[in-house]
């Protein structure tokens, strides 16, 4: 389960305050489907970040499975995020000097795993995810379709319980937007807890939770597309 | 995926940028690496020819230089064959033997080689004039030349300066000379159109020597249509004669030549090394500035461009001493790498430089390896231990566009 209580962020900014979040507070139980959803500048992606364990609240707290993450150090931190969490990125942040199948292994190597497992698990992920016949391509060889798909891959690596995707449609065409909703709704259904932050509302219907966010607090809350014909 | 396959994928993706740090490294490196081993080689020569001749005194004109003994009478001003009748003569005490030379450039098969002419010591031992005050009356055991009394091996020339006998039609050839021209003992030598019967191969010496063919004085005299002239004089001295002021006596019975210890030359090649030793240590203290900023300057950049990157490793992950890792790996690649090519481009270098540079061959030192890579690596891992610090602390938050 993931936990915020009174989490809030403030940065210096030349030299005035700016807040990113206000006494944000959101519970999260395992399995769940949450799109965070709010105008640019409303602290949707500082809260990922929060949920990550990249970086510190100035006040309140973030509970990953009852765990405080910022108790923690950061290599604590960094060890919880290669063990429990997978992320996803709006501008895919696949590594451009290494293959698909290389970009995959990087959360496998990271987490110890020898190279005949690596190899292994990482040409599994991408012939789930459809690249069988790209793994050797390095990301400028990939449209940008398939560069999601090799970062959706990659987020699998590791079985994380937790998926924080920074708006994974944000570049992509409709269609390629679908098909990353299905796999995200995909992997949620496989038990994975999802938390979306985007700016496409028919993406952020797909989830089971809509957060609404302005000016550093969640302001609503309500049920995704699915939830509210299943509630029907 | 391994460290090192994440490092060298980098590494080649991004060679371009990686090569100016590269090049600073492996150029310090590199004239490092010669100057030391051409100094080695040529301290090395200093202390044989010191060992091999002791205390020889060197008879030249005036406007000659001192750079190197044994090409001392390459210079082409001459001195009157006179100087050697008149240094027989004398009183002098402590002067063992005389070796007088004159040279002239040859070529032979399209390669130039030098001709020198040597009178042997029979020549000094038949002329009446000089018997009895002589300097062959006096007893032996004072200086140098005492291992020739009665010695018949030829090739005893390239260590001692000094020949028995050399009849007129006979020439001695230097190593180099023999293996370049082919030529053996007993073969026959067409030099300036004169043949000449090969007497023996001189034996390597590492000095302008082993160009040399050596012929008769007055033949030598004849091809070149010089007179009786000469380039040079060596005087084997005897040790405490020339400590009681030798150099000084010869000096005043003639006073138009410039008479030289080997100590002097010695000197002078010692100084020459000492200014090399310099040369090399300032080299060290340029290429540690201009490469150590070189490589922390590329670091910094490569470290500032791939914040997204290092971000997303840690989004993954990766803790900051991987990161810090990643870095330093990537120091000790290029480290290795310019120390590697230093040593072999240094190496060749002074090989081919040696010679012409300081009248020495230089041979590879491999332990000079080490000193090059210890020094490569050690400049690039301190160079790049601050820009990989600050990788490793870099805001993981970098990963993502909005904040």
């Amino acid at each position: 389960m993931l936990k915020m209580e009174n989490v809030s962020k403030t940065y210096r900014h030349r030299g005035q305050t700016v807040t990113a979040l206000n006494g944000a507070n959101a519970e999260i139980p395992e399995g769940d489907f949450v799109s965070v959803v709010g105008p640019s500048g409303s602290g949707k992606s500082t809260l990922l970040l929060m949920l990550g364990g990249m970086l510190s609240p100035s006040g309140g707290r973030v509970l990953l499975d009852d765990q405080s993450l910022y108790d923690l150090n950061s290599d604590d931190r960094a060890f919880l995020r290669k063990q429990k969490i997978g992320f996803v990125f709006q501008t895919f942040n696949l590594v451009p000097y290494l293959s698909a199948i290389e970009n995959v292994q990087v959360p496998l190597y990271l987490v110890g795993k020898d190279h005949s497992s690596q190899q292994t698990r990482a040409e599994e992920l991408l012939a789930r995810v459809g690249l069988s016949d790209r793994m050797h391509h390095k990301p400028c060889e990939l449209s940008v379709g398939q560069q999601q798909r090799v970062a959706l891959a990659r987020m699998l690596a590791n079985d994380p319980t937790v998926i924080l995707a920074d708006e994974p449609t944000g570049n992509l065409d409709p269609e390629t937007s679908q098909q990353v909703i299905d796999f995200l709704a995909e992997v949620n259904a496989e038990g994975r807890t999802v938390v979306m932050v985007t700016h496409d509302p028919r993406a952020a219907e797909r989830a089971r939770r809509i957060l609404r966010l302005d000016r550093g607090a969640i302001v609503s809350e309500k049920p995704g597309r699915e939830a509210r014909h299943a509630a029907a | 995926m391994r460290l090192r396959t994440l490092v060298l994928r980098e590494i080649f993706e991004r060679k371009s940028q990686l090569l100016t740090s590269f090049l600073a490294i492996l150029l310090g490196i590199t004239v490092i690496v010669s100057i030391k081993n051409i100094s080695y080689y040529s301290e090395k020569a200093v202390a044989r020819e010191m060992d091999s001749l002791g205390a020889n005194v060197l008879v030249l004109p005036k406007s000659s230089t001192l750079q190197d003994y044994y090409a001392a009478d390459m210079q082409g001003d001459t001195i009157p064959e006179e100087y050697v009748t008149q240094l027989a003569m004398s009183d002098l005490a402590g002067l063992d033997n005389l070796s007088p030379k004159l040279s002239m450039p040859v070529e032979l098969q399209g390669k130039t080689f030098t001709l020198t002419g040597i009178l042997p010591k029979s020549e000094f031992q038949a002329k009446a004039a000089w018997s009895g005050a002589g300097i062959f009356s006096r007893p032996v055991g004072c200086g140098a030349s005492v291992g020739m009394m009665g010695s018949e091996d030829k090739k005893t020339l390239a260590r001692k300066r000094v020949i028995e006998t050399l009849e007129d039609n006979e020439v001695l050839v230097g190593a180099d000379v023999a293996t370049k021209l082919g030529v053996k003992e007993a073969d026959k030598l067409d030099v300036l159109g004169k043949v000449f019967s090969v007497t023996a191969v001189l034996p390597q010496t590492g000095t302008v020597d082993d160009s040399r063919i050596f012929a008769h004085l007055h033949v030598v005299q004849d091809l070149s249509k010089k007179g009786s002239v000469i380039n040079a004089i060596e005087v084997i001295g005897c040790c405490q004669e020339i400590s009681k002021g030798l150099v000084e006596k010869i000096n005043h019975l003639l006073p138009d030549a410039k008479v030289v210890t080997i100590t002097q030359i010695a000197d002078a090649q010692i100084k020459i090394n000492r200014m090399m030793s310099n040369l090399s240590l300032m080299f060290l203290v340029i290429i540690i500035f201009v490469g150590g900023a070189s490589i922390a300057n590329y670091m910094y950049a490569n470290v500032f461009e791939r914040r997204r990157e290092i971000g997303t490793l840690m989004a993954l992950g990766a803790n900051s001493g991987l990161v810090l890792r990643i870095f330093l790996l990537k120091a000790l690649i290029l480290g290795v790498a310019g120390g590697i090519g230093g040593y072999v481009l240094g190496t060749i270098l002074a090989v081919i430089l040696g010679p012409k540079l300081a009248g020495v061959i230089v041979f590879p030192m491999p332990l000079l390896a080490l000193l090059a890579v210890g020094i490569s690596v050690a400049l690039a891992l301190v160079a790049s231990y601050f820009p990989a610090r600050r990788a490793a602390r870099l805001d993981p938050c970098a990963t993502f566009q909005e904040v």
